[in-house]
This record gives C-alpha cells, structure tokens and sequence, in this order.
C-alpha cells in the first residue's frame, strides 16, 4: 500500500517546513497553511521526503501513513 | 545593572535573565532547573515565573485564555489590565490576542510567504558580498559587529523601503528597546518618542509618494474594510524591528561561533553544501536566540504553581529546544539531525510570522560566509560578547580569517 500524507488543519500553523522539504507533496494556501497536494499520494522516490517532513514539523501536523 | 540587580544566586527562586551568568551560558542553568523544577520563579520584575521543559512551554504557547501576549517584552514596567492600546498591543500581532490577532495576522502573511521572500534572496546574497569584501586583506574580522549585524537591518530596511542610509540609526532604536530592559520607564519612553516621530515621517511620505514596498502596503491595506490607523502601521513596523532584526542577526552570529568553535564542523559543512539545510535548522535548534514572554491573564495554576493575575512568565523556546525528553543528544549539535521539530520560531497562533524570511537569511548569510571563507578561527573566546535580555546572540564576535 502507498503511503499518504495528509496535514491537520487545526495543528497547522504555517511554519512552512513540509513545503520547503518536499514541495512536490505539500501546497499552501493564501495564508501559508499547508495540505497535502493532488490526493495526497506519496510516489516511491518522495516516501523519504514525506518522513522527513513529518519528523520536522514543529506542531505534530504533517501525518504520513499507508493509505 | 549591577546596582539594580545583584548577582543571582539560586535560579530557581531568584532568576534573572539579564544577570551575568545566564547572558555568558544559559543551558547549564536550564539544564539544572528543568531537574529541578521545572518552573522557577522570581520576585524581580515585580514577580516572574520560567518554565524550562519543551511540555510547559508548548503549553503557555498554546494557552491564551491563561496567558496573554499583551506584553511580549519583561520590564520593570507591567502594563495593568486596561493599559492603551489593549488589545491590539503596541506592536500587532505579536502583541495581539485572539481574535484580533489573526486579522491583522491574515494581513501581514502575504509578504511573508515563501515566493514573496525568495524575491528579497538577491539583495540579500549581493548585501552579504558586500560586507565580506570589507574583510579583503585583513587577518580579523568580527562576524557580528561587522557582518551579521548589518544583514537583516538592511533586509528589513530595504523591505520596508526606507533609505538604506537609515540602517545605523535603525540598530540604535533596536538595542536600546530590547537590550536595554532595566531603564526607568521615564527613559523607555524616549526611545520610543524618538522612533514614533522617524516612522510618522516615513508613513506621510510613502502616502504622498506610494511604491512597491512594505510601507505602501500597509498605508493602503484594510482590515474589515476600514484602513489601519498610522498607530497600527507604526506597531507594525515596530515589531519587524523589534522582532525581525535583533532575532536574525543573533542566529547567524551564533551559527558562525559555533563553526568558529567548532573545526570539525566547519570542515565538513564548508566541504559539503548539501548538508546546509539540515545545518540550519539544527543552528536555530541549538542557539535558537528569542524568549518570548507573556502575562498571566487570570489567576490558575501550571506546572504546580499557583501563577497571579499580572505574573510575567517568560517562555523560552531555546530552553525547549534543549530537552532531552523531546531531543536525542539535546546539548550536542549535530548538521545533520534528521528528527528536528524544534521550536526556534515558536508554536501555535504566534509562530513568527518571518520565519521564512530568518530561514532564507540565515541560509544566504552562512552559504557567502563559507564560499569566501571555508576556514576560519576565533580570534579569542574570551573576547566573545553575548547579549542580554530575551535575545541571544553574539555581540562581538571576533575572528582569524587569514
């Protein structure tokens, strides 16, 4: 199963750390909150870059998980 | 100083964060009070509490029903419940409370957001080239007082769109405002008499003459359809100097002492750029320079104190960004920390607002540094100066470069 990654809107404060480690996974909003980008599907060559977002968002938001 | 405040000796009942030994090595005294306390408490400053672990401080950064950013800057001086201009603060939205805070923050965030800051790169790689060709041929150089200090002033000042020419007198407002924290009130007050008549100035002449910067946006934004008020503009412009220059600079003149220090480190981060963006974060981790503030806003209890109405509480992110329960190996820097959610720039609602913009300088600042030199010493620890107050960062900062 791919893994997935999703963005809680309620702990998402902008920090903008998921976007700048893999801009291809993440979008920002007018407000530089983060989600996940397209479906949120996580390409093989993206599944470090998507752990390594997770690891470094300060507010717990960024989730990667298997579907 | 001395004669206001004498020597602290116990933190956890007497702390002060202008004393001597906390402005020379805070973590020791972290480190101590968070096996401690973990909340020390001081009678200075009329009454002051200190949370040291990264729990207790995500709490009060994540509370504002018992704390409020009213105030962001510990003084002799607490403003009282009703103190003007509440509760917008004097400088929004760092001063602001929910939920006025977030319209003003909605305002600012455009120009702070990642392609808006990568337009300021250029200025900032050329200013950087600039400065270190002042070291052409000389066999010292201070990285602070003649390189890191000079960067995000002039970002700032070019950001806004004052006259570069304005930059000197720009760092003299700043450090009397945040350093300089045990003046009497009467003297705080002329600092800030002074800075509202240099940005009166500035905002009548970008109303008359508007063009594209920070200036004329703010003279021509509304919030719920109204314009803000020059007062609004002048707090905002406020905190980018209180909040966006002091801040940086400190973090890039603490990333070059510790590459100074540190050889090991130097040598592998000058032979292998790629390891640069995990080196900065694990930069502001480790030496993150701000301590915010807040006022309790009801009596309640934390951390197994009873905290008053009125209580100032400082909330150190850097002392949260040291804890071993949250971060392996928290007292050793290590470039490339893979796990690293520090909290440099805060947490929740008053995350900073210019953390691109820090990121992008302090990115800029280390990358030209070590391009023109990859190998450099400090001159003499001892001749090393580290501010006080609520930001740390070296001062004086001596090097060998030749």
């Amino acid at each position: 199963m791919p893994l997935r990654v999703r963005v809680d809107p309620d702990r998402c404060q902008g920090h903008n750390r998921c976007y700048s480690i893999a801009p291809d996974l993440f979008e920002l909003d007018d407000l530089g909150m983060s989600s996940a980008a397209g479906s949120g599907d996580v390409p093989v060559q993206l599944e470090a870059a998507a752990r390594r977002a997770e690891a470094n968002c300060p507010e717990h938001a960024v989730v990667v998980s298997h579907g | 100083m001395a004669d206001r405040h004498p020597p602290v000796t116990d933190w956890a009942t007497d702390f002060d964060h202008t004393d001597a030994a906390w402005i020379a090595d805070p973590y020791p005294i972290w480190d101590d009070l968070r096996e401690r306390c973990p909340v020390a408490h001081s009678s200075r400053y009329g009454g002051t509490w200190l949370p040291v672990t990264h729990s207790l401080v995500s709490e009060v950064a994540y509370d504002h029903e018992r704390f409020t950013s009213r105030s962001v800057v510990v003084t002799e001086r607490r403003p009282g419940p009703d103190a003007p201009p509440a509760p917008i603060g004097v400088a929004p939205p760092i001063t602001s409370d929910p939920p006025f805070h977030a319209f003003v923050r909605r305002m600012l965030i455009p120009a702070f957001a990642p392609k808006a800051i990568a337009a300021l790169e250029p200025f900032t790689r050329s200013l950087c080239r600039e400065l270190l060709s002042h070291a052409d041929g000389r066999v010292s150089f201070d990285a602070a007082a003649e390189y890191a200090q000079h960067i995000p002033v002039r970002v700032i000042v070019q950001l806004l769109g004052f006259p570069q020419s304005d930059a000197d007198l720009f760092r003299s407002f700043i450090r009397r405002v945040m350093e300089e924290v045990d003046q009497t009130p009467e003297v705080r007050d002329e600092v800030f008499e002074e800075m509202d008549d240099y940005m009166n100035a500035q905002i009548s002449d970008h109303r008359e003459r508007p063009r594209d910067d920070l200036t004329s946006y703010l003279c021509s934004a509304t919030i719920g359809g109204a314009p803000l008020s020059d007062e609004h503009i002048r707090g905002t412009m406020v905190l980018l100097m209180i909040a966006g220059i002091d801040t940086t600079w400190s973090a890039i003149g603490a990333s070059l002492w510790h590459l100074a220090s540190y050889q090991a480190d130097l040598a592998r981060l000058a032979g292998s750029p790629s390891l640069m963006d995990t080196a900065v974060e694990e930069f502001l981790r480790a030496y993150a320079p701000v301590t915010m503030a807040r006022l309790v806003a009801k009596d309640c209890v934390f951390g197994g104190c009873e905290l008053k109405e009125g209580d100032w509480l400082l909330l150190p992110f850097p002392a949260a960004n040291r804890d071993p329960a949250v971060f392996p190996d928290a007292g050793k820097v290590l470039l490339d920390r893979v796990e690293n959610r520090h909290a440099a720039f805060g947490l929740g609602r008053h995350r900073c607002l210019g953390s691109n913009l820090a990121r992008m300088e302090l990115r800029v600042a280390l990358e030209e540094w070590l391009a023109r030199y990859p190998s450099f010493r400090l001159t003499d620890p001892a001749a090393v100066v580290w501010s006080g107050g609520q930001i740390r960062g070296p001062r004086q900062l001596p090097v060998t470069i030749g």
